[in-house]
Formats: structure tokens, sequence, C-alpha cells
């Protein structure tokens, strides 16, 4: 399987359970999903139903492909205002 | 003058509210949002924002774009403040200068509701009981954990 070189930063929530900030993943993960389950054996992160996804500063489908060098952020409930 | 930003700094309502002038507006409509020292039942000694930055400047903006459009508002700016605020600090602003009133309330009351829902931007709340949690985020990562155990039985 192809292997991509991905970035990935936390927020809220995911950046406690990760204990890191972020960062940098030799996966072959090709979608956001199949990246958030691999993550999901390192990390005691929540199930995925609540959360969403953006890839290179923009959301994103849950299946879209990912490319090699793409930054992903995974999005808890959002809690502004 | 974005439509949407962020800031680490203190809010200053009356800078923006000069730059939203606008000869066109017979009606300006503001939001504040402030921190609030209880949350479901516990007490809130302080919070701290934090954003996903270049994509909640996007959405945020998105936001503010279609409010104007939707209701016709001449003007319109939303600022949220990220980092650690305080007990009766001002963490959202909203101003909206339209034709008339009632552009301008709905177009209001549409940015702070769609801000709270669609922006990346969480809430770390810490309580007077040594505890802290980030709002919205807590509940699920619970049932995740419930969903998890072995031994969980689901009611």
């Amino acid at each position: 399987m192809a292997r991509r070189k991905l970035r990935i930063e936390y927020f809220a929530i995911l950046r406690e359970r990760a204990g890191v900030d972020g960062e940098e993943l030799d996966t072959e993960a090709g979608t956001p999903a199949e990246l958030f389950a691999e993550l999901s054996e390192r990390y005691p992160f929540p199930e995925p139903d609540r959360l969403k996804v953006a890839v290179n500063d923009e959301f994103s489908d849950w299946q879209a492909p990912l490319a090699d060098g793409d930054f992903v952020v995974f999005i808890p409930p959002v809690a502004g205002g | 003058m974005n439509q949407f930003e962020l800031s680490a700094e203190c809010l200053t309502p009356e800078n923006y509210r000069e730059q939203l002038r606008d000869p066109t507006c017979g009606g300006f409509s503001t939001f504040e949002g402030w921190v609030r020292n209880r949350n479901e039942g516990r007490e809130v000694l302080e919070l701290e924002y934090q954003a996903y930055e270049p994509l909640a400047l996007k959405e945020g903006s998105r936001i503010v774009a279609e409010a104007v459009l939707r209701y016709g508002a001449s003007k319109a700016f939303c600022i949220h403040r990220v980092g650690d605020l305080a007990i009766g600090e001002l963490a959202v602003w909203v101003g909206v200068g339209a034709p008339h009133r009632d552009a301008a309330f709905a177009a209001c009351r549409f940015i702070i509701d769609e801000v709270k829902h669609r922006v990346p931007i969480w809430k770390k709340e810490h309580y007077s009981d040594g505890n802290s949690g980030w709002g919205n985020c807590e509940a699920c990562v619970e049932q995740a954990a419930n969903h998890r155990a072995p031994s969980s039985r689901r009611a």
C-alpha cells in the first residue's frame, strides 16, 4: 500500500488525550477516517461520529483521499461564544 | 477591517463600533458574550479559549458575509477572544449596521448563533472544585470510554 507523510495538529480534548500539540506521521491511512482509526489505537480518542475534520485548513469529507504532505486537523464539538 | 477576527488581547467595542459607522445605517445592533461564573451547575473560576486559527478565520468570515447577504445588512463584524479569560471579561463581540432595525437584530442573532456552532473555537472551563473540562467535548469522550470498556453494558 502507498504510504504518505501527513502533518496533524490537535486541539482541545484531542490535544489533551494525545499529549502533544501535533505530529508528523508516515502512514498507510488513505482517508481522514482511516487516519483517525489509526490514531485511536494509540490515544484514547472519542468516537468520530461527533467530530469534523479539516484538510489543509478547509473542512473535508471523512472519506476524501489524503495526499502526501497534507495537513489534517480533527475538530471536536466546538464551544465558542 | 476584516469581517471576523480573533484576539489574544482585551476586546475594545468602542473601536469596532466607530469603524462600523455608515451613513446608510439607521439601526445598529450589538451582542456581547461575557464569561459567566457558572455553567451547568458548577462554579467556574476562569476560562481558556483555544482556536484552530486559519479555519476559524475562514469560517467566521463566511458567517458574517452570509449574514450581510441574507438580511441585507450594510456592515457587520465579529471578534472572538482566545487565551485565558477571567469571569466578566468580554469573550465575543458582534456588531451589525443595517438600514432598519429588523435586519440589524436578525443578522446579529444569526452571527452569534452560527459562530457558536461552526467556528473551531473551544472553551476550557476551570472549576472551583479543581477540575476542568472542555465544553461540549467531555460528554462525547465519556460516551466513547463506556462504549470501549469490555465490561460495560448499555442501558
